[in-house]
């Protein structure tokens, strides 16, 4: 589990600007792609490779593994940014996002890399995978299991009805061992959730739903792994941590803008975004 | 006339011919695999004893998930058990499954190449008094358009109790398509199953003057249809397709090139389901005459089995009549 010294916070601090460097040179360089959850979710993103997840990016099918699976694909440059920077393949392989014959598809492929727990991009359909994954795992190794599993999931998601058939099923087996994430940033495609379709009350939609929910700044390293920690230690029902973010996060110009969820970046745009996260 | 190199049953042309539904047939194949293998697990949307899963359920009630009305999520937690080294069952009517959910199978199973099996009872008009919002005419064509599927549809229980074990050993998303209604048997359990491999069940001793290629329960339909052209001396034969992706291309053409005319039976839409399935074999390898059996652009209604079957011109006799009007077409 992780443990946050102020040095490792500020380790992890730099580690996610990084991320949101990367994240910006690919979008750039792909000319298409989604970047306000992609840059909302770095901080989630470096916690959970370099802190909170039992994984080895020596050995990525290795079978002890806990398991995450990505529900939201399209925001998948942070997700790819932190596997490069976490060493499963080179930083450099990062420039080939969305482009012919790479491994880095346009929204995450298991045909293209493998080793990551399922193909996503249609939303909606990542909770009931994950509820699949701990259910078998429950069934072979009941509360002896050694496994954790997470789902990150966008808010704008909650629209699909999958969803909440998903989340009966989840409350129903009483999975202890999964643990949610929603990128609660209030933004989607055409506007603002609360304007597309509100979600409020999303936290009591989940208690009443019979889960362990918690609300968190999606960006503070202490308070995120904290809530893992406590998600964790209830015993008797799966976690939804909601995860509260700035779409756009440490890009000025792109911060809690809905225009930017696919919005290309062009290279002005995004000379001055390196700029800006640097400097901060 | 039949083929009894593979050791078809007998009493076929009784009047008292043993019926049983091939949803009987996969309950009982599916405790087989779950004994044989402890990793199936079923999964099933509040449909347990229709679909027969609750013969399993019974036995295995810790490999067994009762996920309720919820298709979609049927599927794509069978998806993330597959993920984690188990073989699932899903049961459900085709009409939901994939009916409800086929975006969840094509991105979840299909895509991701996950061994689940989906298995979908009443299918086709033969449902009955439901009605046709509950008669399943497209689920074929949905499925068998998805790489990586695989699509059974046996053509009675002893198939679909055989297609069913071996479905849970292929580690392939698979289809298998089941009927509500008791049907006819056909096979034996001594009958060879070669998946992906079609088998002529019904041969009369000359060059066939037409082939029918017919899946599902329909196989004895066509069966007596040929039965009734080979008391007038005229060669049917009739090719049994239980595995429809992959499909057996070497039987299909070789009929075709013996007949030089096919007829196909099925009961489904004709668009996109097995006749367009022979037709693009056909016209690619060695094009025919060909007519096809089946719902032809319409919905389904309440009524009997055979009734049903009757009007939407799957019976024998509109069988009877297709293989004459492709005689009449054939190039000489």
């Amino acid at each position: 589990m992780l443990q946050l010294t102020e040095e490792k916070i500020k380790w992890m601090e730099e580690k996610a600007r990084d991320i949101r460097v990367s994240v910006i040179e690919m979008l750039v360089e792909a000319g298409s792609g989604h970047p306000s959850g992609a840059l909302g979710m770095a901080d989630i993103f470096t916690a959970l490779f370099f802190g909170i997840l039992r994984h080895d990016p020596t050995n990525p099918m290795w079978e002890e593994r806990d398991r995450l699976v990505l529900s939201n694909g399209h925001i998948c440059p942070v997700y790819y940014a932190t596997l490069a920077h976490a060493g499963y393949f080179p930083i450099e392989e990062l420039k080939n996002l969305r482009k012919f014959g790479s491994r880095l598809q346009g929204h995450p492929d298991r045909n293209f890399l493998p080793f990551i727990e399922t193909s996503s991009g249609p939303l909606g359909l990542g909770l009931s995978q994950a509820v699949g994954m701990c259910l078998a795992d429950k069934i072979d190794n009941g509360k002896y299991s050694s496994k954790q599993f997470y789902c990150l999931l966008s808010d704008a998601e909650m629209q699909e009805g999958n969803i909440w058939e998903g989340a009966m099923l989840g409350a129903k087996e009483r999975l202890q061992n999964l643990t949610i994430i929603i990128d609660r940033n209030n933004i989607q495609t055409e506007g603002n959730t609360e304007d597309i379709m509100p979600l409020e009350p999303l936290k009591e939609k989940w208690e009443f739903f019979n889960w362990h929910a918690q609300t968190i700044d999606g960006h503070n390293f202490r308070e995120i792994a904290k809530v893992v920690l406590q998600a964790q230690a209830v015993l008797d029902r799966p976690s939804v941590i909601i995860a509260n973010t700035i779409p756009g996060k440490g890009v000025s110009f792109m911060e809690g803008k809905y225009e930017w969820h696919s919005k290309p970046i062009n290279k002005e745009e995004g000379k001055k975004a390196i700029e800006e996260l640097k400097n901060a | 006339m039949l083929n009894q190199n593979l050791k078809l049953n007998i009493k076929l042309f009784d009047a008292d011919v043993e019926k049983i539904s091939t949803r009987v047939g996969f309950g009982e194949g599916l405790v087989l695999a779950a004994d044989a293998d402890k990793n199936v697990v079923g999964l099933c949307a509040d449909l347990n004893e229709s679909t027969q899963m609750n013969l399993f359920a019974r036995k295995y009630p810790e490999r067994f998930v009762q996920v309720g009305v919820a298709e979609q999520n049927l599927v794509t937690v069978a998806s993330g058990m597959a993920a984690m080294g188990k073989i699932p069952f899903v049961s459900s009517y085709a009409i939901f499954s994939p009916g409800r959910n086929w975006e969840q199978i094509r991105t979840t199973i299909a895509l991701n190449d996950r061994a689940v099996k989906i298995v979908s009872s009443h299918a086709g008009v033969s449902v009955g008094a439901d009605g046709g919002s509950h008669q399943a005419l497209e689920d074929i064509a949905l499925m068998r358009v998805l790489p990586n599927m695989v699509v059974l549809s046996p053509c009675d229980a002893i198939e679909a109790k055989k297609a069913t074990i071996e479905a849970a050993k292929n580690g392939k998303p698979t289809y298998i398509r089941l009927a509500r209604e008791k049907t006819p048997i056909i096979t034996t359990k001594e009958t060879p199953l070669e998946m992906g491999k079609a088998q002529m069940f019904f041969a009369p001793p000359m060059t066939a003057q037409v082939g029918i290629i017919a899946t599902g329960p329909l196989v004895y339909n066509a069966i007596l249809a040929a039965q009734n052209f080979a008391q007038r001396g005229i060669s049917v034969k009739v090719l049994n397709i239980s595995s429809i992706r992959p499909l057996d291309f070497e039987a299909i053409i070789n009929l075709a090139k013996e007949a030089r005319a096919v007829v196909s039976v099925e009961e489904h839409q004709v668009v996109g389901g097995l006749g367009s399935a022979v037709a693009e074999v056909l016209v690619q390898n060695y094009p025919v005459p060909m007519e096809l059996i089946g719902v032809h652009d319409k919905f389904g209604q309440s009524g009997t089995a055979s009734e049903l079957i009757e009007y939407y011109g799957m019976g024998v006799s509109s069988i009877e009549k297709a293989v004459e009007r492709v005689m009449g077409r054939k190039i000489t």
